[in-house]
């Protein structure tokens, strides 16, 4: 219980203590105290906003972080041009966190990588994926650039406390099943809009079970239901992976402040989503929309003309060691493009180092360096009319990966190695064994220390 | 600073479906364009290959359920801006992109089944006040939610940037040359 005895989620709680409040309720809004602020290419779009604000300063420097990870490198003028401006903003606001080509990542992987987010931070992000932060025991949550100039400025933002959505997640994940299946799973079940303008707390077994890297794409995609926020308690794991991380931002001093926040036991939550992990299959969603969600067992796809792996959603070590390891001494499908994107700098040292690369690029594939890659359509992969492509993002909706006719499928990083190499959506149960299965979390090859 | 904010609204009907993305509605080969202008050729492209030529000003958006889901591109609301869109009547909205518009005094108003009463092409007129649309042709009155306070302060601004310009300004931390330069008008038109 607060202290002035209303039960709050864990949500609530974090929005409470960033107003200054003891408690807040559904539906309040509060002027919340922003605790890291991370801004992409749209910082190019802030730029104008600020000035026009009247703003001469940033309210702290050291709490925000900006990766390029859209245009790696710039891909044509526009992009160059935007890249300019915000090497240029971030020279004369003098901004230390910038990660720039040659050392950079997906925006969210930096900011959880580099160990930026605290438990109980409010982090807002100039993306939709923001939420992914979430799996830190933080707010993490989307905005437009307008609204960034605004935090730059003041290091405020207004936010209306939203209702929280339980999930539960209990079971054992059969592997290939994984965290990407589990939340398909929920999206299928909720809707796109399941979760609009709501905070998604997951909690079970099943979550406690999961590692990071797994929990990273649970919330990462919380998005996809239409989530304000998506959050996993802080636990050991949580505390574990942040030590480990560089903890640029300095302030690791703070880890364990609030690192015991949880929801209170009475608080109300506007629903419940049960899931048993241990009946997953691999699943997929079908075009044009994530929440077209069916078993792959069902879908009869013949023709895959691109495989990606890569985003933010299903792009770190463990996610491409899967890849690698069922690829090893298997080729591509004559006739299918596999593109592979690691979320950062960091990873793709790793692969290197693992011979990820190597396996990738003996398979038929493309390695290649960190960033958004083909997610979005605006470079790394982009789809002609009447393309298909099997991939491990996170959405789907028309013309998301390039021309309005083209069709995305999405689907776990096993699924889509299985794909890539028959050329079909393939359930990875029917090419490989449980053993096959078993040595995918371990490094690909022993790195030299 | 009050009275930026037209609060009734006339203009011609265009009808869009439901689950309308961002990328729908600036698709991401578009993404490195930032100016309201240059976006406004592509308005809802990724939904209907010649709706930006069909666009003209004054016109207003009625959409289905979960309106502007997906990114949090600004580059939707922009080109919104960009094309001189009325106001946005829809069902549901997503709520980054819902922001966005408050963000940039693009007017928006939620309601519910709005799209049972319109047809495309349709004359009517909004009243943000009221919460209502009026079917000019059919002279039906479609009630819908009344804003927000916190939707009628930012619109009545003329946005985010005039609310935090002020705001600075009493906090004495904001540059004297912008803060004496004038207002903004609701349209961000370069």
């Amino acid at each position: 219980m607060s202290q002035d005895g209303q039960a709050m989620t864990l949500p609530q709680r974090i929005l409470a203590n960033k107003a200054g409040f003891g408690s807040v309720a559904v539906g309040q809004v509060v002027d919340a105290k922003v605790d890291v602020a991370m801004a992409h290419e749209a910082l190019a779009q802030l730029v104008k906003p600020f000035k026009e604000m009247g703003a001469t300063k940033v309210w702290d420097k050291n709490r925000i972080v900006v990766p390029i990870d859209h245009w790696v490198p710039a891909s044509d003028e526009k992009s160059a041009k935007l890249h300019a401006t915000i090497r240029k903003y971030v020279r004369d606001f003098g901004l230390p966190h910038f990660y720039d080509v040659g050392n950079q990542g997906i925006c969210h992987q930096i900011l959880v990588e580099e160990g930026f987010v605290m438990p109980g931070d409010l982090v807002v992000g100039t993306d939709s994926h923001t939420n992914m932060a979430g799996a830190m025991g933080a707010f993490a949550s989307g905005i437009g650039p307008t609204e960034m100039a605004a935090v730059f400025a003041t290091g405020e933002i207004w936010m209306r406390v939203p209702p929280t959505i339980k999930v539960n997640v209990t079971g054992r994940l059969q592997f290939p099943v994984s965290s990407k299946d589990v939340v398909l799973r929920i999206i299928g079940d909720i809707g796109d809009d399941g979760a609009r303008y709501q905070a998604v707390e997951f909690g079970g077994s099943g979550i406690d079970a999961m590692e990071m890297w797994e929990r990273f794409t649970l919330t990462n995609m919380t998005t996809e239901m239409g989530a304000k926020t998506g959050v996993v308690p802080c636990d050991e794991k949580t505390l574990a992976y942040l030590k480990a991380s560089p903890l640029r931002s300095g302030r690791g001093s703070e880890i364990e402040t609030y690192a015991k926040l949880r929801s209170d036991p009475d608080a109300e939550f506007a629903r419940q989503v049960n899931i048993d992990g241990s009946v997953l299959e691999p699943l997929v969603a079908m075009p044009h929309s994530p929440e077209k969600v069916k078993p792959v067992s069902e879908v009869k796809l013949d023709r895959v003309d691109q495989v990606f792996v890569g985003s933010c959603t299903n792009a770190r070590l463990e996610d491409l060691r899967i890849l690698a390891h069922l690829l090893q001494e298997r080729k591509v499908a004559a006739g299918t493009r596999l593109m592979v994107y690691p979320a950062s700098t960091s990873i793709y040292k790793q692969c290197l180092a693992e011979g990820i690369i190597q396996t990738v690029t003996e398979a038929g594939g493309l390695f290649n360096p960190s960033s958004c890659g083909a997610c979005f359509g605006g470079m790394g992969g982009v789809l002609a009319a009447d393309e298909v492509c099997v991939s491990t993002s996170n959405r789907n909706y028309v013309g998301r990966m390039g021309h309005a006719q083209s069709k995305s499928y999405l689907v776990s990083p096993a699924t889509a190695a299985a794909t890539a190499i028959t050329g079909k959506l393939t359930d990875p149960r029917d090419l490989f064994s449980k053993q096959d299965f078993a040595v995918t979390t371990r490094p690909l090859k022993a790195v030299a220390q | 600073m009050t009275g930026q904010l037209q609060t009734k609204i006339k203009g011609r009907a265009r009808v869009l479906g439901d689950s309308i993305d961002t990328d729908m509605i600036t698709p991401g080969k578009y993404l490195a364009i930032i100016e309201p202008k240059g976006l406004a050729q592509h308005l809802l492209e990724g939904y209907d290959e010649g709706f930006p030529s069909s666009v003209e000003p004054g016109d207003i958006l009625i959409t289905g359920q979960n309106f502007g889901c997906g990114s949090s591109r600004e580059h939707a609301v922009a080109a919104m801006r960009g094309a001189e869109i009325g106001c946005v009547a829809g069902e549901s909205f997503a709520r980054i992109f819902y922001r966005n518009c408050l963000n940039l005094a693009q007017p928006i108003l939620e309601i519910p089944d709005v799209t049972k009463h319109v047809k495309e092409g349709d004359a009517v007129e909004i009243d943000l006040t009221a919460g209502t649309l009026t079917n000019l042709r059919s002279n039906e009155v479609v009630k819908g939610y009344p804003m927000s306070e916190k939707a009628v302060e930012l619109l009545e601004a003329g946005g985010l940037i005039n609310v935090v310009r002020r705001k600075l300004h009493a906090r004495g931390s904001v540059d004297h040359e912008v803060a004496a330069a004038p207002a903004h008008a609701n349209h961000r038109t370069d």
